[in-house]
């Protein structure tokens, strides 16, 4: 500041004062503020050197002209070290993946949306406090401490009560995965219930509804997007786990014929063999393009879910 | 005969019915909320009961011996400090700056609702994706080999997400009224931001920041390619056990190893292990939920 200028008459000097801040306060805000900008977009620059380095890795093998698209997708035939004839084909892993979070969302998702309306609709205050603090510690529990569990514990329950001949399996990595992604899908659901203004609840008790015919014929109807997309998160989890699934799914590369059946996700086959692919070889960039297969699933599932989320908020 | 305003407020069978569908409806959804705590507690329960042979301080500042079959987690434990520590002085202020951009100066732009996108995504791609990246990124491409720093830079981009979400809904709850106040006094966006947006938010800041330690002390598929490793030899209580370009141990990497990679490991210790991390990893999302509770119920406004 220039409070020591004297060229102007003394009445004027502190009305009219220029407020100027000194030149390195002015560059040095605009050079933050430029700091500030690149961390802003960082998040885009994250997500496509992820798709770009993993893409770069697979597609040497992609592009290599052996490789078929076609025979990737729908073989059955996982022969990543075989001598004679290689062949990669990851239908049965995508299968296994599949059935593993069709399971846990048989199993996650009435009782999540049911906690979720519990918290948000039944409960009071005190209460509703509790369930979401448990439900936060619910969610920070490590992937591999659930694995260890489906490990010694689950599988030792479900070969006790099914007669199975080994615990890791669809059914133990399901109910672990169920378990872990229910406080996803409560949180999001919660979400989407407190998203549907009062109004509406005020209007149906005034009509006389019980808490019951509130949620059943008004809350569900107005918050069905949110809660589709709580699901649509949860399935995003399922699909994306590798700990977990790595734990207790088994380790069968095959098209599973009952729940009680050992499989293989794609994401626990990269986790199991990319220590040991030689880096480089086929079988390395192949794991790579089953990394770019999970990249593209999980966008779209997450893509979907946000657009949906978007849609509610715009009304 | 009844007059007709005391039928009007008696229960009829249909209003019978329907409060009875409310008590059997309430008790449903009870029951399902419940359902998700129940097995935790029990499961927890049976962890600690089975871990209770080596749980000791002891276990903590011993190294694994005999193969990693006996033994303590000191080595892993370092790692895993390490690891968390090192991931958070980067991810925590890209995570701020880009949470105060996002939610300070970003105007509701296509190419700020691709930011949106893109945190959203970064926060859903699957972790073996993150380690995949980490692998052809940091070890490969900049050369930093299998290292304790290509691990962090793996797990600072996979927790990032974390941090942006809580800082900007942190920054979010300042009231708009408080940044007009700024402006009117002559301060720019900068000024208002240093001197009323963040001291005021900082609650909302370090309880992301916690969170992220808790995320990045759990997770294990994005170190396993890139720098920790089933075993290191490390002395008994040595804090400055690893270099940035050393490989390391990290707990949740070792409860994986002992629980299937080791045959023969001494029974009681893959469940202390467990128990440890689940303890330090509760532990302290407990603290950064009593940070915020504790906050929030001194809030000026």
């Amino acid at each position: 500041m220039n409070s020591t200028d004297t060229s102007k008459p003394a009445a004027y000097s502190f009305a009219v004062r220029e407020a100027r801040r000194p030149g390195w306060a002015v560059w040095g805000e605009r050079g933050l503020q430029v700091l500030i900008y690149l961390c802003g977009i960082s998040a885009i620059v994250f997500v496509l050197s992820i798709f770009v380095f993993v893409f770069k890795e697979a597609a040497p093998v992609l592009f290599g002209g052996k490789f078929s698209l076609t025979e990737f997708l729908f073989s059955t035939e996982w022969y990543p070290t075989s001598e004679s004839n290689k062949r990669y084909g990851v239908l049965a892993m995508i299968v296994g993946t599949f059935s593993v979070t069709a399971l846990a969302m048989v199993i996650a998702v009435p009782f999540g949306l049911g906690a979720a309306i519990y918290i948000s609709e039944f409960c009071g205050t005190k209460v509703k406090e509790t369930l979401k603090i448990i439900i936060e510690l619910l969610a920070a529990i490590p992937s591999v401490v659930w694995g260890f569990i489906g490990l010694t514990v689950l599988s030792k329950l479900i070969v006790q009560f099914t007669g199975a001949p080994v615990g890791v399996n669809i059914l133990n990595g399901g109910l672990i995965l169920a378990l872990m992604s229910v406080p996803i899908i409560v949180s999001i659901g919660e979400d989407a219930l407190k998203a549907v203004p009062d109004s509406y609840r005020e209007a149906g008790i005034a009509l006389g509804t019980t808490r019951w015919q509130l949620v059943r014929r008004v809350l569900l109807p107005a918050a069905k997007n949110g809660l589709l997309a709580a699901v649509l998160l949860g399935v995003g989890r399922g699909v994306g786990e590798t700990m977990a699934v790595l734990m207790c799914t088994g380790h069968a590369v095959h098209i599973p014929h009952s729940i009680l059946d050992s499989v293989r996700t794609l994401t626990a086959n990269i986790a199991a063999e990319l220590g040991e692919a030689p880096v480089g070889s086929d079988h390395y960039r192949v794991l790579f393009l089953t990394g770019v297969l999970l990249f593209t699933i999980t966008f779209a599932v997450n893509l979907t879910a946000d657009l949906i989320v978007r849609g509610i908020r715009r009304k | 005969m009844n007059t007709r305003s005391e039928t009007l407020f008696v229960e009829t069978p249909l209003v019978r019915r329907k409060l009875r569908q409310e008590k059997v409806a309430k008790w449903i959804f009870f029951g399902m909320a419940v359902a998700m705590i129940v097995p935790l507690l029990l499961i927890l329960g049976y962890l600690i009961e089975r871990a209770a042979p080596s749980l000791s301080l002891s276990f903590l500042i011993d190294v694994p011996v005999n193969g990693m079959k006996e033994g303590g987690i000191w080595s892993a434990l370092v790692g895993t400090i390490y690891l968390v520590f090192i991931s958070l002085a980067v991810s925590a202020p890209i995570g701020i700056l880009a949470a105060v951009y996002l939610n300070e100066y970003a105007r509701d732009t296509w190419f700020n609702r691709i930011i949106n996108l893109a945190v959203i995504n970064l926060a859903g791609v699957p972790s073996i994706v993150h380690a995949l990246f980490g692998l052809g990124a940091f070890v490969y491409a900049a050369k930093f080999g299998f290292s304790v720093i290509a691990a962090s830079l793996t797990l600072a981009i996979m927790t990032l997400p974390v941090i942006i979400a809580s800082t900007r809904e942190a920054l979010a709850s300042v009231p708009q009224s408080f940044r007009e106040a700024c402006w009117n006094v002559g301060a720019t966006r900068w000024q208002a931001i240093k001197a009323i947006v963040l001291p005021n938010s900082i609650s909302g800041i370090l309880t992301g920041i916690i969170l992220q330690v808790s995320r990045a002390a759990g997770e294990t598929a994005p170190i396993m390619f890139t720098g920790a490793v089933y075993f290191k030899a490390v002395s008994k209580g040595d804090v400055f056990a690893y270099g940035l370009n050393d490989q390391c141990m990290a707990l949740s990497m070792h409860l994986y190893t002992i629980s299937t990679q080791v045959p023969g490991v001494k029974e009681s210790i893959p469940f202390a292990t467990a128990v440890v991390l689940l303890g330090l990893v509760l532990l302290v999302n407990a603290a950064a939920i009593t940070l915020r509770v504790y906050l929030r119920s001194r809030k000026k406004w």
